[in-house]
């Protein structure tokens, strides 16, 4: 997805056609960039893709889709929309993975949509079957972005339905956590019938309950009542309620004491009496109290299960969008497979901007790779015939070929990923916060109901276990086992609108403590792509060498072009380009001969002055790559580049000083780098060249000293150390691997976030103990009550709620994330 | 109690027909998806040969439109 926040331009309005104002695009309605701009046509887009779509939309009758749409949305621009051919949808391999069919040939194909964001998509995709013959019904979940697609298997392939949909502007995906959806399905259905079924028991049971406190009944009515109030809780106890019981039996099979223990206590012992009562006619029951406890306590279940499982939901979206294929050489032919249909000895051929589909060695043609995601080198590699390549690395430069050497698990990625899930398994268990306090609390429960026994045996015998029952119920951590759920899910629901996706709440927990925070540097504190930071001499001369490099492929020529839109210079047309592959590039711009590239390029075109020679050599001292320019001959400037800081890290870093964390910087950069970064931001601890394993290492002996560790990263060789590490924090546009393995993930840019993310972990923590306060009080007081012999059912069924009703309304009512 | 005799028995169907809806629109799936079906209903034409609505394109109408 493409949010894109800044469009000022309204839609609908047709677009002028004067060339400089800001012209709408007529599918997205984001401006229309200069050299886009035809006033001879009819229709203007911001980019081909925006064309192709809205030629697609039309060409099926679907013009309804601007109508519906909703302009106040985030718009978004389908980049490259009709060019990728999707030709392994229709390999036969795909077909046995993602296809389910039946034996009529109607078929079933899930697929995960990118860009999906507003009613209108839904209206769109659904017309499926208007655009391609053969679909017989799309049905897309605007909340997932995950289209089910049936179809004729007789009459279309699914290479045609994704090339439809990617025509329409949805780049598709086969959507791969199935199986996993099904089961959560299950669970979702499961939950929900539980906590209907309970609430449909609490409240009957209350009502007869109402009847029973207005009095004067004859005894044969106030039978039927109590009769009808042990039915409801039998049936709240044996369906809904069962997990209660469960969990303690387990939990008491572990010899470990969980809340489930006293809430199953509760409900026992509570029904056993009510049902001894209502059998003699005397005595109170507490039927309402004991339904309303299993009510609450199921919707606090429910509530925190979802809220947790929606990160993890919006971290798989993200990793099921990385590509899964690779262009395979058959008979000198290219062939789109998936990656899991490459063997060793394969020939595959990676284009410029691929990414890596195996490890192999080149062995045809040289390019240079971004290995930032392995080993967070912020410079890309050069590698030639004969040279190895890692999967995963980024070809930035020209199609090469490789020779597959080790697919799958067996790359050097692969191996990676096992080190991650070996962490991630000797991870010492979390005690929960609430878990610990149950311990506590069951025994100081049972003490008291014990003592409560004993001292109404001499007193009045025959109500002396009913006086500890009732202590027994009224002391039911119901505000507790509520009070941690809520609190947190409200502060995880929270922090994933302000764009932080939190995988568990008890790593909110452990956040909240000051500890050692490791930085990884590429990609975290830098912004992971290689920038012009700096321009010495003739600045005039940026706008020639864009025109030059504007279409060249290399990071270079990518970073001058931007360079040049940033300082808002208008693109000029350049004859004669000619890209040297390593070297630079030469060119001609309204008659000046411009040469740019390597010091040893650009002196072999043009001559430089010792005050060149200068700058060049301060480029290097300062840790960027200089690249020198010159024009008719003579070199005039020299551009320095490199991997800027992100503008908000020196505010971050000093934020977390503030907050008591010990910073470090673990990258696997250049150490001159990561010293000169380190320098700029005040971090005294900082250590290059780190290894993914190293990294691992760096974590357990932060550990080692008994620190809590929180390691922050991007790329898989901070993967592993997420595992390792007491919380794991993936910022945005991190790699697929660290997603899996990082406890939060940073949806928003920058580090603004992570500091929101510790600052929001504090007030989380904040709220949980005055939650715990607020519900130990109510059963101080229920409790005192209760051993004194002066509760009764009324008392105790307003108590019970009150307390709930108090948490709950102080856990929704904090500020824990965002404003 | 004869009249109790009589309501708490229909109560008690009205209880168990109420829970036994709620379980059948859980178990057909819908509480699925709470937020797409909300969109869905401003569209006015349905699609899918299983409605025995036409595949010829309702939208054709605005094509000459632009």
């Amino acid at each position: 997805m493409t949010p894109v926040t800044d469009a000022t331009t309204p839609r609908g309005a047709r677009p002028a056609r004067t060339a400089g104002a800001d012209v709408a695009c007529e599918h997205c309605g984001l401006p229309v960039p200069a050299g886009r701009l035809d006033p001879d046509a009819e229709l203007l887009f911001c980019c081909a893709g925006c064309d192709t779509v809205h030629h697609a939309i039309r060409a099926a009758g679907l013009e309804r889709y601007y109508d519906l749409r909703d302009d106040a949305d985030d718009r978004v621009r389908p980049d490259g929309a009709g060019v990728r051919r999707y030709a392994e949808f229709d390999d036969p391999a795909f077909r046995e993975v993602h296809v389910v069919a039946d034996a009529t040939g109607r078929a079933r194909l899930d697929l995960y949509l990118e860009n999906v964001h507003c009613a209108a998509c839904v209206w769109l995709v659904e017309r499926l079957p208007l655009v391609v013959e053969g679909v017989i019904e799309a049905r897309l979940d605007a909340r997932t972005g995950v289209a089910r697609v049936e179809y004729d298997e007789g009459s279309v392939s699914p290479g045609e339905i994704a090339r439809a949909l990617d025509r329409l502007g949805y780049p598709c995906r086969p959507y791969r956590g199935l199986p996993m959806e099904e089961h959560r399905r299950r669970e979702d259905r499961r939950h929900l019938i539980a906590i209907g079924v309970s609430g449909a028991c609490a409240g009957n049971a209350m009502v007869s309950a109402f009847a029973l406190w207005g009095g004067a009944l004859s005894p044969g009515h106030a039978l039927l009542l109590r009769g009808l109030g042990l039915l409801f809780t039998l049936v709240a106890l044996v369906w809904p309620g069962r997990v209660f019981f469960q969990g303690a039996l387990s939990s008491l099979r572990t010899r470990t004491m969980h809340m489930d223990v006293p809430v199953a206590l509760a409900l026992a012992a509570g029904t056993l009496q009510g049902a001894w009562n209502t059998w003699r006619g005397a005595g109170e029951t507490y039927f309402e109290s004991i339904t309303a406890v299993v009510f609450l306590l199921l919707v606090g279940r429910f509530v925190q299960h979802r809220q947790q499982r929606r990160a993890h939901d919006a971290v798989e979206l993200l990793a099921a969008v990385t590509p899964a294929t690779a262009r395979l050489l058959r008979d000198e032919e290219e062939h789109e497979v998936p990656v899991e249909a490459l063997a060793r000895g394969d020939r595959v051929v990676v284009r410029a901007g691929d990414r890596v589909p195996a490890d192999g060695r080149v062995v045809a043609g040289s390019s240079r790779f971004d290995v930032s995601l392995l080993t967070g080198e912020s410079r890309p590699v050069a590698a030639g015939e004969g040279d190895p390549v890692a999967a995963g690395a980024v070809n930035v430069a020209a199609a090469v070929r490789l020779e597959v050497e080790s697919t799958g698990a067996e790359t050097r990625i692969g191996r990676v990923m096992e080190l991650v899930e070996r962490s991630a398994r000797t991870r010492p268990p979390i005690v929960r916060l609430a878990d610990r306090l149950a311990h506590g609390f069951v025994v100081a429960v049972l003490a008291l109901a014990i003592v409560t026994a004993l001292v109404w045996i001499r007193r009045d015998p025959a109500n002396a276990v009913e006086h500890a029952i009732a202590l027994l119920i009224v002391t039911c951590p119901c505000a507790l086992g509520l009070a941690t759920p809520l609190a947190i899910a409200a502060a995880v629901g929270r922090a994933a609108r302000a764009g932080i996706l939190v995988k568990g709440g008890e790593v909110l927990e452990r956040l909240a403590r000051p500890g050692v925070v490791l930085l990884d540097k590429t990609g975290t504190l830098t912004r992971g792509e290689v920038r012009m930071v700096s321009l010495d001499g003739d600045r005039g001369v940026l706008g020639d060498v864009a025109a030059v490099e504007a279409e060249g492929t290399h990071a270079i020529a990518r970073a001058f072009v931007a360079a040049a839109d940033d300082a808002s210079i208008p693109r000029t047309a350049a004859r004669d380009v000619e890209h040297v592959l390593g070297h630079g590039a030469r060119g001609t711009v309204d008659g000046r001969a411009i040469v740019v590239g390597s010091g040893r390029f650009v002196r072999a075109h043009a001559s430089a002055s010792p005050e060149i020679d200068d700058r060049e050599r301060g480029m290097l001292d300062r840790g960027l790559s200089p690249v020198l320019i010159a024009r008719d001959g003579q070199a005039v400037a020299v551009a320095g580049f490199g991997d800027p800081l992100r503008d908000d890290a020196p505010a971050a870093v000093e934020a977390l000083h503030a907050l008591g964390h010990e910073l470090a910087i673990v990258s696997g950069d250049h150490p001159t780098i990561v010293r000169a970064v380190a320098d700029e931001l005040g971090v005294t601890r900082a250590e290059g060249s780190a290894s993914p394993e190293r990294k691992v290492e760096a974590v357990r002996e932060a550990r080692a000293r008994g620190a809590a560790v929180v390691m922050v990263g991007d790329g898989v060789n901070d993967a592993a150390a997420f595992s390792g590490a007491d919380v794991g924090v993936a910022v945005q546009g991190s790699a697929e691997a660290s997603l899996a393995s990082a406890d939060v993930f940073l949806s928003r840019e920058g580090l603004g976030p992570l500091v929101e993310l510790f600052e929001g972990a504090r007030r989380t923590t904040a709220v949980l103990r005055r939650n715990f306060a607020v519900s130990i009080l109510y059963n101080v007081v229920a409790g005192g009550l209760a051993v004194a012999g002066e509760i009764d059912p009324l008392v105790a069924a307003v108590l019970m709620p009150l307390s709930s009703l108090s948490v709950v309304t102080l856990s929704y009512r904090s500020r824990t994330f965002g404003a | 109690m004869s009249i109790l005799g009589i309501a708490v028995p229909v109560a008690l169907l009205f209880v168990a027909a109420a829970i036994a809806a709620f379980v059948w629109a859980v178990r057909t799936g819908q509480m699925d998806d709470l937020e797409t079906p909300a969109m869905r209903v401003l569209h006015d034409d349905e699609v899918g040969s299983e409605r025995g609505v036409s595949r010829r394109p309702s939208g054709r109408r605005s094509a000459d439109r632009g």
